[in-house]
């Protein structure tokens, strides 16, 4: 089975994608680069060369730069996407929501819901989220909660290279509106790709371990800590199942719950900001649906309820590390015995 | 390209249904039969039929919040319609959307929209989807005057430029966004801003259904044959308020009086097509009362329909769960 | 007295494999084994076996540590006879493990064979080719929903003195997923197609389960292309087959459901490791393989019964054949062995399931090899 980076498996997607499918479009700020530009065409592939090759192959009509103008170029991928084509948009940082957030929350996501049924929007926004670029509080952020809380949309939050091309792929054969996150500082990350085109489901989680004494359910990269952290703390004797949910919206409640219910103990990491957020969302469902089955209140571990700061001291700082994530499942292993 | 007889006879029918129901509505809402926001197009006809009269299914439309006038000018059921409007579950949006969201993307209307400047970024879209489908159409948006100052809205002149969309951008100013008078609120000239992101923009009267019909003419034109998008400044005037229950006190006493006498769209047609020998009083007079009828059973069946269900509050949030 | 030292090492199993992990030691320091004795359960990333020493003799020296991953080769322990002193035994595993540090060190991890395609009958056929010698080569062909990996403990072996190949069926592994019917014959014809692209004339073919009916089925329709048939718990000889496997292996989409459906196919459910779950997986989500193996099921194996007959034309065969078959196998049961004719040597292997190539791997490879000197 090849290797492939994080980025790879997202282009050969796309790639994939739009060769089965001429109504897949991709747009976006230098999604290809170059476009007007004396030098070199395709120049950047998108900032960090995610989707570079595409215009070659499939041309400027199907691969479209846009101006600095998200209100309008993610408007026209949503109206787009009602009238006949579907489009994946990039916004490029998905700290940029506030200038297209209406465009998603209050057209895309609602459209079908408001005209009875008689539109459908299969629309993919992709975007980046996460810290650890040093690239400070306006291009760190997670924010998939907030596109969680809209109904009418889904989410998904890939947490390696083989998640990325499936649930990418998924997201674009899917009907609805689907913002696809993308973790800045996971593009170079291997994993086994297949070359053939492959969906996942969304609203399924992925469990990547069994254990019997504490579950851990972790987003995107923190997936990997968790996998890290489950793999220090079972030389100590503590073993953890390692819960992926994949995609927020929808979320898989019931794999979610059958795995704390078998442990009894639980452990949300999530990158983002702890006020409002999918720990507290997880957190909450854990609480009301299996509380007595709970043997230890659930532990969130998440980065501070502080903008994402700037030195890299800080900053190393504020993303849960894999220490972080082995010391809370010790306190919550620890709950209640002597 | 000429109007026939027909084309006449069908402009006329739907400005009138529109006037029709928009009083009517207008009515009930003072009754206290119809829930929600609403916000009336009287007076304003002339601006989406001769638009309209220019479209087919290849195209699409894009409204404000003050959408009725374009749905009808665009074929959309009118019953259907009503229903909508009053909350009903057989309403043209299964009764989800209401007046504020009425939409039917069958026939090319991609809705009302209850944000300000929500269209024009859609309607690119629908336009890029027409031009790389290759199906001739067009995407027309249709904003108000407080709608051009949305930044959307400008930043949609630009994106349908540089990408050369077939897009027409239909300024209705009525000299009122919201309460705060255009004259104040737009800095420049709608036109002056067409020329500033390089489109054509047109002066027109809004009042006039001929003169709309001849500018959107050449605006669909332009767009059919690749040329890219156009701008229209259509100035008209809205017979009430900005929503219902608007007391207009902004408004001077006797304006609206004064317009219905003068200038009111339905009148002046009448006019032009009597002084020009192309169509009789009676035939006019037929489609009003006919129009009268069917706006009229229209609310009967809106009064009578049923509301929707709790099987129904969560349905459609998704094509797939 | 050195010479009588005797290195145990990490066995290959399977030619991708790189490194495996010593599970579980089943032998104690000091205790005399025989060879084929189970001394100890290593896992690899493909599969979890167990291993039983290549040699007879007093086990002196553990090396590896139970929970440890070694590379291919590594030392895992030491016999010797009772008599060699420990300073001798230190001495050999020294000189050992810096010999065996250089080799790696010195990059000599060969290459593995990797699988190629080709072209047959307007299909895309994935296939791993391993070994050269005289006279037909052994084809290999797996049953439903599994890949040429299947052959991962026989393919080795036998390629030290044979060609051997083995080969994804259409809808599975690398192959095309397109399927017309998903039928026997279709199946069949695939695999001629595949052998006269690859310009073999006549094959040994081992086939297992659905495989073992294509090969009996591609040995009759095209009479000369077989040279002799190794069929492990083939289907085709009884109308009984468990539906509730087929039902589970399409149905079931997390590990936790798909593992138990996947251990009714050995006898010892540790055979079924984690990463065997999610290849499976994996293996479904491809576009176009639920489609294919649906059409496959209903076309052989509708409505939980077999709808394949090949037992009763047995007797039309021209080229020896002999069967192998799990005495505990949960898929198709062992009785559907019975009654053969008597030219026809049926082997039983106690405590194995459905999977007897690789539960029995070494016993059935040497009977495979019994074959091909036969024909």
């Amino acid at each position: 089975m090849p290797k492939k980076s994080f980025r790879q498996a997202i282009n050969e997607a796309l790639r994939q994608e739009m060769e089965r499918d001429p109504t897949v479009i991709v747009m976006g700020e230098d999604v290809a680069g170059g476009m007007g530009a004396p030098g070199e065409d395709d120049a950047w592939g998108g900032p960090l060369g995610v989707t570079k090759g595409l215009m070659p192959l499939f041309g400027r009509e199907r691969v479209l730069d846009t101006p600095i103008s998200e209100s309008a170029f993610v408007g026209a991928a949503v109206g787009a996407a009602t009238t006949g084509l579907r489009p994946v948009a990039e916004l490029m940082f998905v700290d940029f929501m506030g200038v297209c957030f209406d465009q998603i929350f209050n057209q895309a996501a609602k459209f079908r819901y408001m005209f009875g049924g008689k539109a459908t929007t299969p629309l993919v926004i992709r975007t980046m989220y996460g810290a650890g670029f040093r690239a400070a509080s306006q291009h760190s952020q997670c924010l998939y909660n907030l596109f969680t809380h809209i109904p009418g949309l889904k989410v998904a939050v890939p947490s390696n290279a083989y998640e990325a091309k499936g649930l990418l792929t998924q997201a674009i054969r899917d009907d609805d509106p689907v913002i696809f996150f993308e973790h800045k500082a996971m593009y170079d990350d291997e994993a086994e790709v297949p070359d053939e085109p492959y969906a996942i489901a969304f609203g399924e989680a992925n469990v990547t371990r069994e254990g019997e004494d504490v579950t851990i359910i972790a987003l995107g990269r923190m997936v990997n800590f968790a996998n890290a952290a489950a793999d220090r703390l079972a030389a100590e004797g503590i073993s953890c199942t390692v819960v992926d949910p994949r995609t927020t919206s929808p979320l898989d409640r019931d794999t979610i719950l059958e795995t704390v219910e078998e442990t009894g103990r639980a452990v949300v990491v999530d990158e983002a900001h702890p006020r409002c957020s999918m720990a507290t969302d997880i957190a909450a469902l854990i609480g009301q649906e299996i509380f007595d089955s709970l043997e230890a209140p659930v532990r969130m571990v998440t980065a501070p309820h502080a903008p994402v700061p700037f030195s890299p001291a800080l900053e190393d700082m504020y993303i849960p590390g894999v220490d972080r994530i082995v010391e809370a499942v010790r306190q919550v292993h620890g709950h209640g015995r002597r | 390209m000429q109007l026939s007889r027909e084309d006449l006879l069908e402009a006329y029918r739907r400005m009138r249904l529109i006037r029709e129901f928009e009083d009517a509505v207008h009515e009930e809402f003072a009754a206290g039969n119809i829930p929600g926001f609403v916000h009336l197009y009287a007076g304003e006809e002339a601006s989406a039929v001769g638009m309209c009269m220019h479209l087919d299914d290849r195209d699409r439309i894009a409204s404000t919040h003050r959408g009725h006038g374009h749905c009808i000018a665009k074929g959309c059921d009118t019953r259907a319609m009503m229903l909508e409007i009053f909350g009903k579950r057989e309403g043209l949006c299964a009764g989800k959307g209401g007046s504020m969201h009425i939409a039917d993307l069958e026939k090319g209307m991609m809705g009302a929209n209850g944000i300000v400047g929500g269209g024009p970024p859609l309607i690119c879209g629908a336009a890029l989807a027409a031009k790389t489908l290759g199906t001739g159409g067009v995407a027309v948006a249709f904003v108000g005057d407080g709608g051009s100052n949305q930044g959307t809205t400008l930043e949609s002149y630009n994106l349908a430029k540089v990408w050369n969309l077939p897009a027409i951008f239909v300024i209705e100013d009525n000299g009122y966004a919201e309460s705060t008078a255009s004259s104040w609120s737009v800095g420049g000239s709608q036109t002056g801003r067409a020329a500033g992101f390089g489109m054509p923009g047109t002066e027109v009267d809004g009042f006039d259904f001929f003169a709309v019909w001849e500018a959107a003419r050449e605006a669909v034109e332009r767009a059919r044959a690749g040329q890219g998008p156009s701008l229209l400044h259509v100035r008209l005037s809205r017979y009430y308020g900005h929503f219902e229950g608007d007391a207009c006190t902004y408004r001077a006493a006797d304006e609206v009086e004064r317009i219905k006498a003068e200038k009111d769209p339905l009148l002046l047609f009448r006019r032009r097509v009597g002084e020009a020998g192309l169509l009789e009083p009676e035939d006019l007079d037929a489609i009003d009362r006919q129009a009268r009828e069917q706006i009229a059973a229209c609310v009967r069946d809106a009064k009578g329909a049923a509301y929707p269900g709790e099987a129904d509050l969560t349905t459609d949030v998704y094509a797939s769960y | 007295m050195s010479g009588e030292i005797q290195p145990i090492v990490m066995p290959k199993w399977g030619l991708a494999m790189q490194e495996g992990m010593l599970a579980e030691w089943l032998v104690e320091e000091g205790a005399t084994i025989d060879k084929g004795q189970e001394i100890a359960e290593i896992e690899t990333s493909k599969i979890a076996n167990v291993f039983e020493s290549p040699a007879a003799g007093v086990l002196r020296r553990r090396v590896a540590e139970e929970g440890q991953t070694l590379p291919v080769g590594a030392l895992l322990a030491v016999l010797a006879p009772a008599t060699v002193e420990e300073e001798a035994i230190d001495r050999f595993v020294a000189a050992f493990q810096e010999r065996f540090a250089e080799a790696l060190a010195a990059g000599a991890a060969q290459a593995a064979p990797e699988p190629r395609t080709v072209e047959a009958g307007g299909r895309r056929i994935r296939y791993l080719e391993v070994g050269e010698g005289a006279g037909p080569p052994v084809v290999f062909i797996h049953g439903f929903g599994g890949d040429l990996s299947s052959w991962t403990l026989n393919q080795e072996a036998l390629s030290e003195t044979r060609r051997t190949i083995a080969l994804d069926l259409p809808g599975h592994g690398g192959s095309d997923k397109s399927v017309a019917t998903g039928s026997l014959a279709e199946l069949a014809e695939a695999v001629a197609d595949f052998l006269e692209a690859m310009e073999i004339p006549r094959a040994h073919l081992v086939g297992h389960s659905l495989g073992g009916a294509v090969a009996l089925e591609l040995a009759l329709e095209r009479p000369g292309k077989a040279a002799g048939l190794t069929l492990v718990a083939p289907a085709g000889f009884g109308e009984e087959i468990a539906s509730a496997y087929l039902e589970g292996f399409l149905q079931e989409k997390r590990v936790k459901k798909l593992r138990p459906v996947l251990e009714m196919l050995v006898h010892d459910p540790a055979t079924i490791s984690r990463e065997m779950v999610e290849e499976v997986l994996r293996y479904k989500r491809l576009d176009g393989v639920v489609e294919a193996l649906s059409r496959i099921r209903e076309s052989c194996f509708a409505e939980g019964r077999q709808r394949i007959e090949l037992r009763s034309r047995l007797g039309e065969l021209a080229v020896p054949v002999q069967i192998l078959w799990g005495r505990e196998d949960r898929i198709l049961p062992v009785r559907q062995a019975e009654g053969l004719p008597e030219d026809v040597p049926v082997t039983v292997f106690e405590a194995c399931g459905h999977l007897a190539h690789m539960e029995k791997a070494a016993e059935c490879n040497t009977r495979i090899a019994a074959m091909l000197e036969r024909a």
